[in-house]
């Protein structure tokens, strides 16, 4: 693995206000190709802004974001899916009345081509296209470790298996890139754990760096290889989950000044 | 029943279009025999009436990709009847008299002055001026969400008819002809040739056997089942899935990939053509194109087919489509007769449809307590609420049970159907 070329994606300087609110306040982040960092912080720290900026959802006041080699700052949202960048969301926003393999259908719309006439007509190539997205959208979900929910409506599944499903709607995206944004929220620990092991087999089998946003600080420890902690929007430290840890500032954000009398 | 499990599956949604098809399509023949004396509705429609309202149905089916589909709520698509009925009216009629230009169109003196192109192709291109109507209509509007969206499209609604009434002068071009609209318009026909050969009538407004009225409702019906398919084929298509993808959370679809802009712009593009292929032949039918036509109502009207059908569902829109549209041509004179002469003294008589508006109104609130889904729900709806009844299943969906804890997200904890 060559680390020390281009990493795949390099924020300059971003920056984001809203109105008199500094939400995140000239951040320098990269992530290099394959690598899973994470970025954590107490609630309210700047996490998802910076994601959204990153996806396209908010435009950065200020500072630019290059994602393999394209300045992305002001694009809009599909377009930098088209790029490479998956995401999920914080409150799962699946399609609720789609089913499933539906949700993981939508994700691939900018992979695919079938036009107006084309799916008017059915024309051969478009029917060959459609089978074939199904065919990969059902080994995704297998893939992603939903069993026979395919033909379900989104609303109807469990709570994990909607953060799986977003997870396989968002590969199905043919992202370089996957963002998860706080994926274990809501999960009991059993639930985490497993998931955790998700982001491992979906790391090792295919090749995407992936963006981990959590506000507990345990669950990245284990996954990720770098972690960058943000409070009030500040990148206040950058390293290993090991020094990460240890640092001073990192303990004052999450649990306040030790009392020293 | 036993007949019905017979059928496979994959058929038994055929079997309803096998049995309206037909009926329809001989309906010319047999509604002249059937009594006038039912009760409550006393006659079913004439075939006169019968092309006013499968126009209104096929209009009705074009509105449901655009609020069905996309959930764009759009309350002006009365403009794009009227686009759709004014490019016949300039393309089939003598309206331009400095211009002589004809082709293809039948039963048309060659010295006779004005536009006369072949209504077939008329058809067609007041399809493609109106998608470019949507498309310029809903370039600045489609940025808007909701509400927004609504009362923008309220008044492009209100727009276009006032144009239409005030174009007679524009810097000295009659365009539209005011108030008088825009008549005689050219009727469609097959022309010598074809009518020598293979015995089609050469022009459906001077033909017997069979009658315009005949002619002009095959052909109707034959739009309505070609609206209908391409209804049917979009919605399982790329674009239809991002049109449902928009409506269900636009926010996830722009992260999902999908350009909004665009595929709204489609939509919107789409459900113009077939309001604008409607308008065009209402304008052939009636051989003229009147601004009184293009009443606010009418969008109200259609949105009001589209809940009552089902938002989405296509044969649900058909069908309430072919209601709505029937009590507004004859239905509600047939039945306020009825009630007058059975149910209310002759001191007391009511003139039903003087309460029109009022009685689709108590329509619309009754659905939307007692079924707010729609006559026939829109197929995944109605899975929704079927689900339920799934029987036991043999082995656990998923190695995790932990998916009753709180903390489940918005979505999906309410409703989350038990399994297993």
């Amino acid at each position: 693995m060559n680390q020390a070329a281009d990493p795949l994606l390099v924020a300059d300087n971003v920056r984001k206000e809203f109105g008199g609110l500094l939400a995140v306040n000239d951040l320098d982040f990269t992530i290099p190709e394959r690598s899973i960092v994470s970025l954590i912080g107490p609630n309210g720290a700047g996490k998802t802004t910076f994601f959204n900026m990153l996806t396209g959802l908010y435009r950065a006041t200020s500072g630019t974001i290059v994602f393999d080699g394209v300045d992305i700052t002001d694009k809009p949202p599909h377009a930098i899916t088209k790029l490479g960048v998956g995401r999920t969301f914080q409150n799962i926003r699946l399609f609720p009345q789609m089913t499933a393999l539906e949700n993981v259908l939508v994700g691939m719309h900018s992979r695919l081509k079938g036009g107006i006439l084309g799916s008017i007509f059915g024309l051969p190539r478009v029917r060959r296209e459609e089978r074939e997205a199904e065919e990969k959208a059902r080994e995704l979900l297998a893939f992603s470790g939903l069993k026979r929910v395919d033909d379900q409506l989104a609303e109807s599944l469990a709570y994990g298996d909607q953060r799986r499903l977003e997870v396989a709607r968002a590969l199905a995206t043919e992202p370089k890139l996957l963002l998860l944004d706080e994926p274990t929220a809501g999960m009991n620990p059993q639930e985490t754990v497993a998931f955790l092991d998700f982001v491992a087999k979906l790391r090792e089998e295919r090749p995407i760096a992936i963006l981990l946003i959590e506000h507990d600080m345990k669950v990245v420890m284990g996954a990720s290889e770098r972690v960058t902690v943000l409070d009030y929007g500040e990148k206040i430290a950058e390293g290993s989950p090991n020094e990460v840890q240890q640092d001073e500032r990192v303990i004052e954000a999450y649990l306040g000044r030790t009392a020293s009398v | 029943m036993a007949e019905w499990r017979r059928i496979p599956p994959r058929y038994r949604g055929w079997v309803p279009l096998l049995v309206a098809v037909p009926l329809a399509v001989t309906y010319p023949f047999y509604v002249t025999g059937l009594p006038t004396n039912i009760p409550v509705i006393l006659t079913l429609p004439t075939v006169h009436d019968s092309v006013t309202i499968l126009v209104f149905v096929v209009m009705a089916v074009g509105l449901n990709v655009v609020v069905g589909y996309a959930g764009l709520l759009d309350l002006g698509y009365v403009a794009f009847y009227a686009i759709g009925a004014y490019t016949a009216g300039w393309l089939a009629s003598g309206q331009f008299q400095q211009i002589n230009f004809h082709f293809g169109a039948v039963g048309v003196n060659s010295s006779e002055t004005g536009i006369h192109i072949s209504v077939w192709l008329v058809l067609l291109l007041a399809g493609v001026v109106t998608a470019i109507g949507g498309i310029l209509i809903g370039l600045p509007t489609l940025r808007l969400r909701g509400d927004y969206l609504a009362i923008v499209t309220l008044g492009f609604g209100e727009i276009i008819p006032q144009f239409v009434r005030n174009g007679d002068d524009l810097h000295g071009f009659d365009l539209t002809h005011g108030t008088f609209g825009i008549s005689p318009i050219d009727a469609p026909g097959f022309g010598q040739t074809l009518h020598n050969a293979v015995g089609l009538p050469v022009r459906y407004d001077n033909s017997f056997p069979p009658t315009p009225d005949r002619l002009f409702f095959w052909t109707v019906l034959g739009i309505l089942l070609l609206t209908v398919f391409c209804s049917m084929r979009l919605r399982d298509s790329r674009l239809g899935r991002a049109w449902i993808a928009i409506r269900e959370d636009e926010t996830a679809a722009g992260a999902m990939g999908i350009p909004l802009m665009r595929t709204k712009t489609w939509a919107y593009a789409i459900g113009a053509f077939f309001g604008g292929i409607a308008g065009a032949y209402v304008a052939t039918f009636n051989s003229g194109a009147f601004p009184s036509q293009f009443d606010f109502n009418i969008s109200i009207f259609l949105l009001c087919m589209v809940i009552l059908g089902g938002m989405g569902s296509i044969w649900g829109v058909v069908l309430a489509g072919t209601i709505l549209a029937w009590l507004n041509v004859e239905g509600l004179a047939n039945i306020g007769s009825w009630l007058n002469s059975n149910v209310f003294p002759s001191s007391h008589q009511i003139d039903v449809p003087k309460y029109e508006f009022g009685i689709y109104g108590i329509i619309i609130v009754l659905m939307m307590l007692f079924r707010p889904i729609g006559l026939i729900p829109e197929r995944r709806r109605k899975r929704e609420i079927e689900e339920g009844s799934l029987g036991p299943l043999d082995e656990p969906l998923y190695e995790m049970r932990g998916a009753d804890e709180p903390g489940a997200g918005e979505r999906g904890e309410s409703e989350r159907i038990p399994r297993g």
